[in-house]
Formats: structure tokens, C-alpha cells, sequence
């Protein structure tokens, strides 16, 4: 059928961890000249499927052919030489070796990664310097830099652009389009859809551990991709999800749930000051590295600041642990999972975790009664559980609702969402609203963080905008447009009104 | 901007950047300068002899602390050092008790194999079983143990007094210890030129960060087995400067210093979660460790406190270094 | 290899119901344990008919049981993911100090050994708990203290030899009912409430939610510090408890008497399918591995082979065990 011989294919992959099948059927087939999309909700394989392809993991099955040729790769040096290189989710630099030394590790010959740093927008960078010293976005280059000095027939880029800002994610789309004219091939994975179909030729769609279909970009519309993900009775469920938002009225002299007051925590949060009233979910709204991850710390009692109050109802609050916050009512579902989570840990003793904190309730456990309350929360959150006891089974958007979960348990005033759905495929990332919602609409507050502005809108009533660690615009929802919100978060004076 | 100055911010640039990767450069020497000013201050006769009983008192546990470091750098830990320093120690005594000095070097040289050998099957064992080093390592030890007793039962043997002589002697001048010019020829030999191979630069990769070194083309187990085979061979060397400066063969001798080899490494400012740290500071650390019970002996205490004081400083140092590194966290 | 989701499949089926130990040990580690166990006991019959006898059963459970107290401490500090290797300093320790003040009363010299258990656990879990140094490192650290610390004080102890009390001595080799150790008499309880604890009780929650992920714990406003500290305490007074019972087993209090309890009560630990990264395992499996092992201490002795052969048989052996066990569990 293709004119061109492929590059790279793989056919009918599989793969197993324990119980746990990763891939049952995944082909992908990479012409050369072509930027692939791999696509797929949370679990679906597409990381697995890259690791099998670069040879960190022997698959179980299935073949995967390079210019025609059968090949198993035993590692990723070897995948390498035959010209296939990846740049997985975290840099893969050694910490304690400076640039140079890493780069003599891998074999990279180090002109050519300058170049290409340079090529990159990083001009002047002293390679002399540890790696552990270096900011996350400029490793990303690194290691993106490194792959490109390999000139590899195949490059693998998974979730590369997801913790980048947004003018470094556009010099990587300008160097994946040049990669592809220069009869290159590009696999790209990413779950922001906007990317995916403005830079992508074609798009395979995995579901489940099985390719479910390959889109054309000419009929490939987004729907149609989406579609693909959920599978077919899904996708119609989401598309018509209700917004389960009510409008309603605040009185003017309510008190905040929680009121924070010029806090400062250097260097990163500098003067951030705004408040919170019980029923609202009350939106944050900032590019990577504005301080936002600090003060969400501060506010949850693992981080100590250095100027400002934090008001809870009306009370300053103390807050020198995690255990002071959760006291006033305070909780944290951090963005990433596997820092909240025991993954060796059957679901209901993650779900029950909080209530030991207490040493009173270091003694006998009520099994039947923390049954109970853990089978209701996972119940309202329609955890699958279908996976197994074992946290480690469960899919990533199911372990954030094991999050979630266990703060429904054990009770709590003031939830803070930090990026809940950062890596979260569609369905369940509407879901996550929703509950949001429904906790906010139960009398509960939310201070919500996503890294995705046009999901703001979608969940919030209110939008506080962080730049520099300081609150630089605040604005109602029906004003927080994704054009404002960027205007705002890029710290130009917002074009509506300022907040006094 | 000449070209000098710029040299020269470099270089301090580069100093003040490698006394932050491996702080052991700097602090133990002058560490070590400190405590030799004490002992002196406190017996003020100190003569050439002291220095050569220092100089042979530290010998083994300088290896023994060598062994380690490179087991260490590497993210692992071996508890069975003592043993294989035993190992060599009975292996040369018993074979050199009748040899002459000729004959002795080729056999020191197959002792040297047989610790490397060792080394090989710590390595083997560890990466084969699966099994966290520490309790591999813990149980082979155990073993090698038994091995050095069924050698030589009871403390016994001996070799050539040219041999010794190898490990208690003077060099041009009483004030040169054999013991210090030994050492210092051996670990050059061989750390030096593994520092500056690509072996070195994994070794020190995968201690620092095991799945980001795989994924730059490292081959993980290869470079644990070498560690491992490095750490034998250093126990080996240690086994003969122990029947160098004891002039018998021990099977008990060994034991004592895996727990002080870990110490020394630990004075010595390497990180023992890995990828951090250097030859020199662990190689001081066992002379400062070694001058201790000397310094009380010359005080009218019980040199067994030493072993307290050794206890203690592990203890200590490890938790400012843990301070430290919670303070850079913080910021 | 045309069929890729057939082999799989097939693939699955054998792990299920195949290779019938595997599995049993994956599921059922306690069970296979157990098989384990009554297979090296029918290996001492078949070699020495006759060795098997109540007299013999009851000599086990009697050098058992001290092993099986070190272990249980350790059982507790290896599920949070740490490893005790004072242990066998404090079980001398205690043991010592306890000998050399028998003239104050039994009551009393116990105390002073128990003591020793609480001193150096608590120092211990300060340094592990609340300065974060590395529990090999803190633990080895205090375990050559102690015994520095011992080495000094049985110096200047010269005068008074240390004599174990009868009532020590009962404890640690005397029988009742005709064959029962008194020493089951002390472990029995331990174990019982151990494996409640552990199962049933806030406190054992935590100290496999630690061992699992100790950032999340405080994420979820667990203050860690006070589980571990309580937790090496703990371990500390089982220390000196197993200590108190050996030297009523020999009779003499020697400064290196518990040296040989350390790897035992790693690898009875491990043995017993306690994960040393933490947060898997328990201590009914420790108890079997405890077991294990000083069955197999009996059947290296039956053979009469010399000492280091006997290191070196005994080494192997757990080497091989926890090898088959890491490997089969992973």
C-alpha cells in the first residue's frame, strides 16, 4: 500500500507486568518524512510501547521491524545505533557528572550537541557544570540536544513539551518540523491534542494495549482522535458531560475559608495575597515556575515561608507540618502521584492513610468501620478497581482519584488541587471536574492550579492569575477567556481591568 | 579580557567546583595535618618510629577503606571485606612461610588474582541474586570468613623477611615508611588510571543515577561486576600489607576492618547514596581513624574508647552531612 | 511467535497454574515457608534416623526462640525500610551488664540490661528519625560504640565477674511440662502481639505505609519521626531481651556473645519474605525463616563438619535461599 519503505514498524506488541498487561496489540508503522502522534489515555501503553521500541524492555510478543528488518533491541544503546533514539518523560543525564562527562557516558560527540543546543535557543551554557545544578526545561534540551547530535533515522519524543513553557515548547516544534524535511522521522507523544494536530502528519491511536486506529492529519480531525481514545459509547458520554456548575450568589460579608495574606517565600512566591470562600473553586492560573508549586506547599504545611499570614475561618494558622494543615481542615493532592501514594499498598489502606496520623489511632483498627468509608469514597469516585488490590495495578488517572478518595474519607474544608489532571486522559480528567464541582457545590472550598488554561474556565468561578510569584490579575470566570489568562500569565497588563 | 585572567577565574572557578563535588580534597588533608599537629602537641617526642607504626598501622585499613570507596561510588556497599582481606592475609601466609623472597612476589601476585576472584564472585553473587548488597554481601562475607579459617585455622605462617620488610621498612630515609610509599604507589596505580577510563565515569554514573545512566548506553551490571572485582582487589592488596606489618596470617584479623573501612569512607566525605566522592579523603580518613587509639594511648586513656570515638564520628559526620544537605534543600 | 496474544495467554495460564512452588511462594509465601521447613526436618530424619524427636523439637524451639526476638525487631525496622546491625552489640551489651550486676537483684539486673536495648535504640531512631542518617549507617555507627563502650567498661569491671542469675539461666535452657522452653514463655507473647500488631493496629498501618513511601505519609500528615523512633526503641529492647536469653543459654556473659546473632537475624528476616526495601512482609514469615535457619544450624552440627566449613555451608545456604526468594517474588 505505502510508496515509501517504512522506517520503523511494530507489529502486534505485548507486554506484561506480572498481571498487569501493558500491551496486547499495539502496531505503529513510521514512514520516513512523517511526524507520527502516539496517542492514548493514561494506561493505554504508549510509554511502555516506546521503551519496547528502544529497547529498554524486551517485549513479550509481537515484532518490530527497522527498514524492513526484524530487529529486538537489548538496550537503548544498541537501538541507538541503528539509528532510533528517544527522549523519555525525564531526562535520562546522571546528576553528579558535569554535561561533558555525561556526554562522553553516552558516546554523544559534544560539538554536535552544542550546535544543536544552540539551534535550540541555549547559546552559552558552560558544559563544565553538574547536572544537578541545572534547571529542568534547559536537561529537557539537553537530552533533546543529545539525541539530535546521534542524527537518528527515528526520533522518539515522549511528553517532552509537558512540564516546558510555552516559548521553549515552540522551538521544539520548529526543530521537529525540521527533523521531518530532512527525511527524519518523528514519533510524538502528547496528550495536549492542540499540538498533536497542528504538528503531526498522521496519529496512532492506542487503547487499551491495542492500537484502536491511524488517523490522516487531511481526515484526522481532533473528534475523530478523541473518539479513537474513549472508544465509541464513551466518547458520546463526554461530549455531552453537563456542566454541573450552578450560578450562585455570594454574600459580600461571608467569611473566607481562607484568606492568605502577603505571603512571601524567596525567592519564588513574592507578595501573593487573596481569599477563598466555602462553595467556590477558586482557579490559579500561571506559566511554569511562578511560584505557584510553592505557595500550594506553603498552604499545605510543607513548606515554611517567610513573610504573610495564611487565615483559615478566620484563624492564623501554624503550619509546620503537613499533619497542622490537614488539622484546619487544610488538604493537598499534589500533582504527582507517586509522591502521595504507596504503590506497594492495597487501594483501601491508601484511602485510610490520613486517619493514623493521630497517635490515638495507633491502637486496634475498626476494620468494618474503615470499610465502610473507604468503600463510600471509592464508590463516589468510581475508582475501577478491576485492576487488582494492589495500588501499583491501577491506572494513573484512577491512583489520582485514590487521592481524591482519601481526602473525601477523611473530611476536609479547603481541598488544593495541584494540577490534577497533569497526564490524565480526557474522560477521566472531566470526571475530576465534575467532583470538583460537586465538592465545591457540597459547601467545601477549592484552590485549583492547572497547567492548562483552557481548563479554567471548565472548572472554576474565579481565576487568580500568578507571575513572579505575585498575583497579578484577578478576574471572574466569565471573564477568564484562554486570551486573557495567557495576557495576564505572561505578566502583560491584562486588557479588561486590574484588580485593586 | 586577557587571556591570564580569564585562566585564572577559571581555575578557581574549577577549584571551588571540584572541592564542592568531592569535599573530602580539601578538608582531609588539612584534617589530617590537625590531628598530626595534635599528636605532636600531646607527645611532643613523636619520632620517626611513631610516624612508621602510624604509617603501618593505617596500611590495611587505608585499602580496606579503598576497597569500599570504589563499592560505594558505585551505589553499593560491601560487607565482606574484612573477610576477603583475611582471605589474603591466610593465602599469603600460608603459602610464603617457606619461600624465598623471589618466589614470594609471583605469589603475592596470585593472591592479588585470587582477591580480584573474590571480588568477581561478591559481584556475581549480588547482581545474580537480586539480593540488596548490604545482606549479600553481609552473608558472602560470612563465607569468606569460613573460607579464611579453613586455610589456616590458628593465627600461623609467615613469609620472607624481605617481604616484610615490603610493609615495616624505611625508604632513603627512617623518616619514609615502606607502608606510606606502598600505599601511595598502589592506589595510584590503580585508581588513578580507572578514574580517567570511561569505567570511571560509569562507575560514578550509575551511583548517581542508575536509570539515567542505563539510558545514556550504560551496561549496569558490567560496571557493579567491575566495582566489585576492584573492591576484591583492594582487599587483596590490604591482606598482604596486613601479613606485611603483622607478619603472620590471621583468619580473624580481617574482620574488624570492614566496619572501619566503612568508617573511613564515611570521613572521608563519600556519599554513600552514591556517585559522590573521592580516593584521597577515605585513604586520610584511615589514618586519622588509626591515630586515635595512638593519641589516647599517648593520653593515659583506654585505647578502646577508640573504637567509640570511631563509632561516634560515623555517627556525627553522617548526620551533618545530612544537615547540610537539608539545608541546601531547603533553599 | 505468529500468535502473539496466544503466547501471552498461554503465557498467563502457566503462571497460574504451573510451576506449583513458584506460585505458592508468590501467593502463599507463609505456606511454602512451611514446606520448606518440614522438608529439611524430613532431610534430618532420612539422613539420621531417629534425630527427630520430641526432645529435639523441643531443642529447636529452645535456640529458636532468641533468634526469633533479635529478628522480630529487625523484622519491624526492615518493613520501614531500615536495617538494624546493632543489634547484636545491644543483645551482648545487655547480656554483659546484666552479669555484672546480678548482685542487685534479678528484678533489677534485668533492667540494667533492657536498659542498654532503650538507650541505643533511642539513640538510633534519634539519629535515623529526626537527623535522617541512613539506618546502616546510624546502626553501625551505635553498634561499634556499644561495643567499644563494653570493651571499656568490662576493663574496668575486672574486679566483679559477671555471673548469670538462675533465674536467667531458667529462662534461657530451662524446660517445663516435661519439654516446653522456657524461653517459648517470653517469644510466644512477642509473636502474638507482633503479628496483631502488625495486621491489625494503627501503628503496624504505618510502618508498612512508611516502609512503602515515607513522603507520602507526611504528605498525608503522618508525623513520621515518632513511628520510627518509637520503632528502634523497640527494636532495641528486643535486642537486649534476645540477649538476656542467650546468655542464660551459655552461661557466661562474653563480650562477642551475640556477634554471631547479626546476619542471622538479616537473613531470618529475609528469608521470611520481609522485603528489605520495606513496606512488604510481616513477622509470622520471620518466625519460619527463625525456624529455618536453626534447623539448619542443627543439621550442620549433626554432620559434625568443622567450624568454617560450617560458615561456609550456613553462608551459602541463606545466599541461595533469599536468592531463590528475591528472584521468585520479584
Amino acid at each position: 500500500m505505502s510508496e515509501a519503505p517504512l522506517l520503523l514498524e511494530a507489529r502486534d506488541v505485548a507486554k506484561r507486568f506480572d498481571s498487569v498487561v501493558a500491551l496486547k496489540a499495539a502496531s505503529l508503522q513510521v514512514r520516513p518524512g512523517e511526524v507520527h502522534g502516539l496517542m492514548g489515555s493514561n494506561g493505554a501503553g504508549k510509554s511502555t510501547l516506546v521503551k519496547i521500541i528502544t529497547g529498554v524492555y524486551p517485549a513479550d510478543g509481537g515484532q518490530i521491524f527497522v527498514k524492513g528488518a526484524v530487529r529486538s533491541f537489548r538496550s537503548p544503546a544498541e537501538a541507538r545505533r541503528a539509528g532510533i533514539v528517544s527522549v523519555y518523560q525525564d531526562p535520562a543525564l546522571v546528576p553528579d557528572l558535569t554535561i561533558t562527562q555525561n556526554m562522553g557516558l553516552a558516546g554523544a560527540p559534544v560539538d554536535a550537541v552544542r550546535k544543536w543546543l544552540a539551534e535550540l535557543g541555549v547559546a552559552r551554557l558552560d558544559f563544565s557544570l553538574l547536572v544537578r545544578d541545572l534547571p529542568d526545561p534547559t536537561l529537557r534540551l539537553i537530552d533533546l540536544a543529545r539525541a539530535l547530535a546521534w542524527e537518528p533515522a527515528v526520533l522518539l519524543l515522549d511528553e517532552i513539551t509537558a512540564s516546558l513553557p510555552a516559548d521553549l515548547s515552540e522551538q521544539i516544534y520548529a526543530m521537529v518540523k525540521r527533523w521531518r524535511e530532512r527525511g527524519n522521522a518523528v514519533i510524538f507523544i502528547s496528550h495536549r491534542m492542540a499540538e498533536v494536530s497542528a504538528l503531526c502528519d498522521r496519529a496512532t491511536v492506542l487503547r487499551d494495549g491495542v492500537t484502536a486506529g491511524v488517523t490522516e492529519r487531511a481526515q484526522g480531525s481532533e473528534e475523530r482522535i478523541v473518539a479513537l481514545m474513549l472508544g465509541a459509547e464513551t466518547a458520546r458520554a463526554v461530549a455531552s458531560a453537563p456542566s454541573t456548575r450552578a450560578t450562585r450568589q455570594r454574600a459580600d460579608d461571608a467569611q473566607p475559608a481562607l484568606e492568605v495574606r502577603g505571603l512571601r517565600c524567596a525567592p519564588q512566591v513574592n507578595d501573593v495575597s487573596f481569599k477563598l470562600y466555602p462553595g467556590e473553586v477558586l482557579g490559579i492560573a500561571a506559566l511554569e515556575g511562578q511560584g505557584q508549586e510553592e505557595l500550594f506547599d506553603c498552604i499545605a504545611g510543607s513548606r515554611r515561608f517567610d513573610e504573610g499570614a495564611i487565615v483559615a475561618r478566620g484563624k492564623e494558622l501554624r503550619l509546620r507540618h503537613p499533619a497542622d494543615a490537614i488539622a484546619a481542615g487544610i488538604v493537598l493532592v499534589p500533582a504527582n502521584r507517586l509522591v502521595a501514594l504507596l504503590q506497594q499498598r492495597p487501594i483501601p489502606e491508601n484511602i485510610a492513610l490520613p486517619a493514623f496520623g493521630r497517635i490515638r489511632n495507633w491502637g486496634p483498627i475498626r476494620i468494618r468501620e474503615e470499610r465502610t468509608r473507604v468503600a463510600s469514597a471509592i464508590g463516589r469516585l468510581q475508582i475501577d478497581t478491576r485492576a487488582g488490590s494492589e495500588l501499583r495495578r491501577l491506572s494513573g488517572g484512577n491512583q489520582q482519584k485514590v487521592v481524591i478518595a482519601r481526602w473525601l474519607a477523611s473530611g476536609f474544608d479547603i481541598l488544593l488541587c495541584f494540577d490534577p489532571t497533569r497526564g490524565i486522559d480526557i474522560g477521566t480528567k472531566r470526571q475530576i471536574y465534575a467532583l470538583v464541582r460537586e465538592i465545591a457545590a457540597a459547601g467545601s472550598a477549592v484552590l485549583l492550579f492547572t497547567s492548562e488554561l483552557p481548563e479554567i474556565p471548565l472548572a472554576c468561578d474565579r481565576a487568580v492569575v500568578l507571575f513572579g510569584g505575585r498575583v497579578v490579575a484577578e478576574m471572574p470566570v466569565s471573564e477568564a477567556d484562554e486570551a486573557t489568562l495567557l495576557r495576564s500569565a505572561h505578566g502583560l497588563a491584562p486588557s479588561v481591568e486590574a484588580s485593586s | 579580557m586577557s587571556v591570564s585572567a580569564a585562566g585564572n577565574i577559571g581555575l578557581a572557578k574549577r577549584l571551588r567546583r571540584s572541592l564542592r563535588r568531592d569535599p573530602g580534597l580539601f578538608f582531609m588533608p588539612v584534617l589530617l595535618i590537625v590531628s598530626l599537629a595534635i599528636t605532636v602537641a600531646i607527645h611532643p617526642q613523636f619520632s620517626d618510629f611513631d610516624l612508621q607504626s602510624l604509617a603501618m598501622g593505617a596500611l590495611p585499613l587505608a585499602f580496606a577503606a579503598a576497597a569500599q570507596t570504589v563499592v560505594v561510588i558505585s551505589g553499593g556497599i560491601d560487607l565482606s571485606i574484612g573477610s576477603a582481606m583475611a582471605v589474603a592475609n591466610v593465602l599469603a601466609a600460608s603459602a610464603m612461610e617457606k619461600a624465598s623472597f623471589a618466589q614470594s612476589l609471583p605469589l603475592a601476585a596470585a593472591v592479588l588474582i585470587a582477591g580480584a576472584t573474590i571480588g568477581a564472585l561478591n559481584g556475581l553473587i549480588v547482581i545474580m541474586s537480586r539480593i540488596p548488597d548490604v545482606v549479600a554481601t553481609l552473608t558472602s562475607g560470612f563465607i569468606w570468613g569460613g573460607v579464611a579459617l579453613v586455610i589456616l585455622e590458628k593465627p600461623g605462617g609467615g613469609a620472607p623477611p624481605e617481604f616484610l620488610n615490603l610493609g615495616t621498612g624505611t625508604l632513603f630515609t627512617t623518616w619514609l615508611p615502606n607502608a606510606l610509599v606502598l600505599l601511595a604507589v598502589a592506589v595510584c596505580a590503580i585508581w588513578i588510571p580507572l578514574r580517567r577510563s570511561t569505567l570511571g565515569l560509569q562507575l560514578y554514573a550509575i551511583g548517581s543515577d542508575r536509570i539515567a545512566a542505563f539510558r545514556s548506553g550504560v551496561n549496569i551490571n558490567r560496571t557493579r561486576f567491575a566495582a566489585y572485582i576492584f573492591s576484591g582487589l583492594f582487599s587483596a592488596v590490604g591482606g598482604l600489607g596486613l601479613t606485611m606489618t603483622t607478619g603472620i596470617g590471621a583468619p580473624l584479623a580481617g574482620v574488624y576492618y570492614t566496619l572501619s573501612g566503612l568508617a573511613a569512607v564515611v570521613v572521608g566525605g563519600v556519599s554513600l547514596a552514591g556517585g559522590r566522592g573521592g580516593m584521597l579523603g577515605p585513604v586520610i580518613a584511615a589514618f586519622i581513624l588509626t591515630l586515635i587509639p595512638t593519641d589516647l594511648i599517648f593520653l593515659n586513656i583506654d585505647p578502646n574508647f577508640g573504637q567509640v570515638i570511631q563509632g561516634t564520628l560515623i555517627v556525627v559526620i553522617v548526620m551533618i552531612g545530612g544537615f547540610v544537605e537539608m539545608e541546601r534543600n531547603r533553599r | 511467535m505468529s500468535e502473539p496474544s496466544k503466547t501471552i495467554f498461554s503465557r498467563v495460564v502457566v503462571g497460574i497454574t504451573g510451576s506449583g512452588f513458584v506460585s505458592l511462594l508468590r501467593t502463599r509465601t507463609i505456606v511454602a515457608l512451611i514446606l520448606l521447613l518440614l522438608a529439611l526436618v524430613a532431610g534430618i530424619q532420612l539422613a539420621r534416623p531417629g534425630t527427630v524427636n520430641a526432645i529435639w523439637i523441643s531443642n529447636m524451639m529452645l535456640f529458636a526462640a532468641p533468634l526469633g526476638i533479635v529478628a522480630a525487631g529487625q523484622t519491624l525496622v526492615m518493613l520501614t525500610g531500615g536495617i538494624d546491625l546493632s543489634v547484636a552489640s545491644v543483645a551482648t551489651a545487655s547480656a554483659y551488664l546484666m552479669a555484672t550486676h546480678s548482685g542487685l537483684g534479678v528484678a533489677l539486673a534485668i533492667l540494667y540490661g533492657l536498659g542498654v536495648g532503650f538507650v541505643v535504640g533511642l539513640i538510633n531512631g534519634t539519629g535515623v528519625a529526626l537527623l535522617r542518617v541512613q539506618p546502616l549507617v546510624m546502626t553501625l555507627g551505635t553498634g561499634l560504640m556499644t561495643e567499644g563502650m563494653l570493651v571499656v567498661y568490662s576493663q574496668k569491671k575486672i574486679g566483679e565477674a559477671p555471673r548469670v542469675p538462675q533465674f536467667i539461666e531458667d529462662l534461657g535452657a530451662g524446660k517445663f511440662l516435661g519439654g516446653i522452653p522456657n524461653d517459648l514463655i517470653v517469644w510466644v507473647p512477642i509473636a502474638i502481639i507482633l503479628i496483631f500488631v502488625l495486621r491489625r493496629t494503627g501503628f503496624g498501618r504505618l510502618l508498612y505505609a512508611i516502609g512503602d513511601n515515607s513522603k507520602a505519609c507526611t504528605l498525608a500528615g503522618i508525623r513520621v519521626w515518632r513511628i520510627l523512633l518509637l520503632n528502634y526503641v523497640t527494636c532495641g529492647i528486643l535486642a537486649a531481651v534476645a540477649g538476656l536469653i542467650i546468655v542464660g543459654g551459655t552461661d557466661s556473659a562474653e563480650l562477642r556473645l551475640a556477634e554471631v546473632y547479626l546476619l542471622p537475624s538479616v537473613a531470618a528476616v529475609i528469608i521470611g519474605g520481609t522485603s528489605i526495601f520495606g513496606g512488604r512482609g510481616g513477622y509470622s514469615g520471620t518466625i519460619v525463616g527463625a525456624l529455618i535457619l536453626t534447623v539448619l544450624n542443627s543439621i550442620l552440627t549433626l554432620l559434625d563438619v568443622p567450624e568454617s566449613v560450617r560458615q561456609i555451608l550456613y553462608g551459602a545456604i541463606i545466599l541461595l535461599l533469599a536468592a531463590a526468594y528475591t528472584r521468585l517474588t520479584e
